[in-house]
């Protein structure tokens, strides 16, 4: 498809040649670092917003709502309304406590270096959780628009950021990132206006699902697909699945989808899935992926009829509440694989309309404790927001504590329009382009106008889309970029290894650590291929919240917190959010064989609600117990904090 | 007088504590304040959800009334929220910006004090 590469080439194109020409406007170390505080309230809003609007709002919102229907709306609720409680209690103290970067705000509010190194090591590690998804977006969308290797996406964005930040630093990009936010508003409302006219409105679409609520997303039409080896396909439990594999396939298993309890016979493979042409087992499986000992081979044009069927115990079918339990067979694929599904078929992995369309649906409901799961998610989203590091160091970039605060009021108006849209595709996608289920949810919007039977608008829609999605994979990317060789140059650098390093060589550390980061988020997105859009920031705002966030709130709050009591909290909500986060996984993937019941699985997915109680709690408790460490000039430091400019007491940490 | 743009502390060391409360006890009142509708909002919601489902499915638009809320109504909620803490804590800025004649005043009461 030549269109919409032509437009995603525009926007890398427009990206390439502002930075150019806003990077001839800085020149000193504080316009790199801080933007010589010099962007006015509205730009600074929208670059914000440019740069906070990542792959996962542009893509994996829709794509997580399409997924999960009502439970996903926390998701832009929370990462649009997580800026109140930065408003409320962050964004004017750290402005007027006049640092450039968290680990500043670390060494200064404590005194310690020590303190400092900890936090530029959360910031390296939030980033490069952070920047893993977007390299991922962005070689799945060229792949996706273009059929290139996933390689490929990563590669132009990596470098076109790179170029950008090394030669600009932050006031290169802050134009860049105003910019795209305006891309990205344009790109995610036009194009569901067009498609709204054709299919009809948000409320309309809403309403005819919820009238048929034991219903399921049916394809009118044939439709292509690419089955990924991270997403299993289950068949619906209602009608027969039709699937055409035009250039065949290697299937590594065919398993029921319902977990199968001790005693009930096993499934009747070959009565359940019928093909057209002969299916052979082979030993081996695909070349430079995990050896199978069994995979399934299709020869190129097997059509496959995967069938419901009731499930029994010694030949006598499984009742439950009066009725025979019926499951389908779930596929699991080796490779990506080109599909086709007849017309007619009901969406493999869907929820029905009313578990999609109601509260405590499949997101929440997994583990049986749906309340536990909702609270701890907007928790997560909420105080992780407020301690994500490359949005806070934008609110350095504000002359004053005022207008930090307009600043945090403006971006929740700009991401919270965009946001509003987000549901929207979902809910469309989910009507009229459910063979999406079957593959990545997140490439909805991408592929969502493609489905128009004006094949042209289609493509120029859908042109759009890529490029506000690049839009988006690119501000964020450079705004991690910067955060993170800021911190190593400024933090690192600057006060620890040369403390009387001239301005001139702390520019060449930024560039160089621009370049070394930069390589490796590169190789960092290779590796991550198979992970989910939406977990992988999952995990960095759950350790936000856990780690940033209560030192942030605490320290600006509290004047008996001391270093010891930040650092062990910050340590321990961080360290065990994370570890939780990763064994949850490790036993879906089922690397690691343990047995959880419902409830502490849920708490290992979700850990926000324990993990900022937790680490706020230690803060306390440490503190109490280390309390003659509390620094000698801590009123002023609170005076710093919270007095306002015209009182004369605020100064900035660094000198120019 | 103490210059504004000099960054020397305008109070003896033994005052910051009582002003940095002073001045941190208003502004955390209305920060307070604002984040508690905030939070009832956020853990008000799935309550409703759960024990109201009759009413959160009522349908307007032909949305349900917690879609309508959620995904539409929620955003704007909270601008306004913000919008009234930016303009009540910049009245409580003012008004804490003119402490610092009083304090000057004050500052200067005591040294004619002392000279005395």
């Amino acid at each position: 498809m030549i269109i919409p590469l032509l437009f995603v080439l525009l926007m890398i194109g427009a990206t390439i040649g502002l930075g150019i020409y806003a990077t001839r406007m800085a020149k000193s170390a504080s316009d790199f670092f801080v933007a010589g505080r010099s962007v006015n309230v509205f730009w600074n809003a929208s670059a914000i917003s440019g740069e906070y609007l990542s792959a996962a709002s542009f893509m994996g919102v829709a794509g997580l709502i399409m997924k999960n229907g009502y439970d996903a709306l926390w998701y832009p609720v929370g990462y649009a309304t997580g800026y109140l409680l930065l408003l409320l209690f962050i964004a004017g103290p750290l402005r007027r406590f006049g640092a450039y970067t968290i680990p500043d705000f670390a060494e200064g509010r404590f005194d310690s270096k020590i303190f400092r190194r900890i936090a530029v090591i959360f910031v390296l590690f939030i980033g490069f959780f952070y920047t893993m998804p977007q390299m991922k977006a962005a070689g799945i969308t060229l792949g996706s628009i273009m059929n290139w290797p996933y390689y490929v996406g990563i590669l132009v964005v990596g470098l076109v950021i790179v170029f950008n930040v090394a030669l600009g630093g932050m006031k290169g990009i802050t134009f860049v990132q105003a910019f795209q936010y305006w891309a990205k508003m344009f790109a995610i409302c036009v194009p569901i206006f067009v498609l709204w006219s054709v299919y009809g409105g948000y409320g309309e679409n809403l309403d005819k699902m919820a009238s048929k609520p034991k219903e399921f997303p049916t394809m009118t039409q044939a439709q292509e697909v690419t089955f990924t080896p991270a997403t299993a396909v289950s068949a619906s439990v209602l009608a027969p699945t039709k699937i055409l594999f035009p250039a065949g396939a290697e299937i590594g298993k065919i398993s029921p989808a319902r977990k199968s309890e001790p005693g009930e016979d096993p499934m009747p493979l070959e009565a359940v899935v019928q093909h057209s042409h002969e299916m052979t087992y082979s030993a081996l499986g695909v070349p430079g992926k995990r050896v199978r000992a069994e995979a399934l081979h299709l020869d190129p044009g097997t059509e496959l009829t995967i069938n419901p069927y009731v499930v029994t115990k010694q030949g006598q079918p499984v009742m439950k509440d009066g009725k025979p339990v019926k499951t389908a067979p779930k596929l699991e694929f080796l490779g990506d694989t080109q599909g086709m599904f007849a017309a007619g078929t009901v969406a493999p992995n869907a929820p029905n309309n009313q578990k999609w369309g109601e509260p405590f649906g499949p997101l929440t409901s997994k583990y049986e404790h749906p309340l536990l799961y909702t609270y701890s998610l907007i928790l997560a989203l909420v105080c992780g927001t407020a301690g994500l590091p490359h949005i806070l160091v934008r609110f350095y970039t504000n002359p004053d504590g005022r207008s930090a605060k307009r600043t945090a009021l403006w971006v929740m108006i700009l991401i919270g329009m965009f946001y509003m849209f987000t549901p929207v595709w979902g809910t469309l996608g989910r009507q009229f382009l459910p063979s999406v289920y079957a593959s990545i949810t997140d490439l909805a919007v991408i592929k969502l106008p493609l489905s128009l039977e004006n094949k042209t608008l289609g493509q120029i829609l859908s042109g759009i889309t890529s490029a506000g999605a690049f839009a988006a994979f690119m501000s964020t990317f450079s705004g991690l970029l910067v955060s993170m060789s800021g911190a190593l140059a400024h933090d690192i650098y600057g006060k620890m290894i040369r403390p009387h390093a001239t301005e001139k060589e702390r520019l060449s550390a930024f560039k160089i650590a621009a370049i070394v980061f930069g390589a490796i988020a590169m190789g960092l997105g290779l590796l991550i291929q198979s992970f989910d859009i939406a977990m992988l920031v999952g995990w960095a705002f759950a350790i936000a919240a856990a780690s940033y966030f209560p030192l942030l709130l605490l320290g600006s709050w509290w004047r008996g917190l001391t270093k010891h009591g930040a650092a062990v909290g910050m340590l321990t909500g961080g360290t065990l959010s994370l570890l939780a986060i990763v064994a949850s996984m490790l036993i879906d993937k089922k690397i690691l064989a343990w047995t959880v019941s419902p409830i502490t699985k849920t708490l290992m997915e979700q850990p926000a609600i324990w993990g900022v109680p937790l680490a706020l709690i230690t803060m306390y408790i440490v503190s109490k117990l280390t309390a003659q460490h509390i620094p000698p000039d801590v009123d002023m430091k609170m005076l710093r904090l919270h007095a306002p400019e015209e009182m004369g007491i605020s100064k900035d940490y660094i000198e120019h | 007088m103490p210059d504004p743009s000099n960054d020397q502390p305008i109070l003896p060391p033994e005052e910051h504590g009582r002003l940095a409360k002073a001045v941190m006890r208003r502004q955390a009142a209305l920060s307070l304040r604002v984040a508690v509708i905030f939070l009832l909002l956020l853990i008000g919601l799935p309550l409703f959800n759960l024990y109201g489902a009759s009413i959160a499915n009522t349908r307007i638009f032909g949305m349900s009334a917690t879609w309508l809320f959620l995904g539409i109504l929620f955003f704007p909620i909270t601008w306004l929220l913000s919008a009234y803490f930016v303009r009540e804590s910049d009245r409580i800025e003012g008004e804490s910006a003119r402490w610092r004649d009083e304090i000057s005043a004050y500052v200067q009461a005591n040294t004619e004090e002392d000279a005395q």
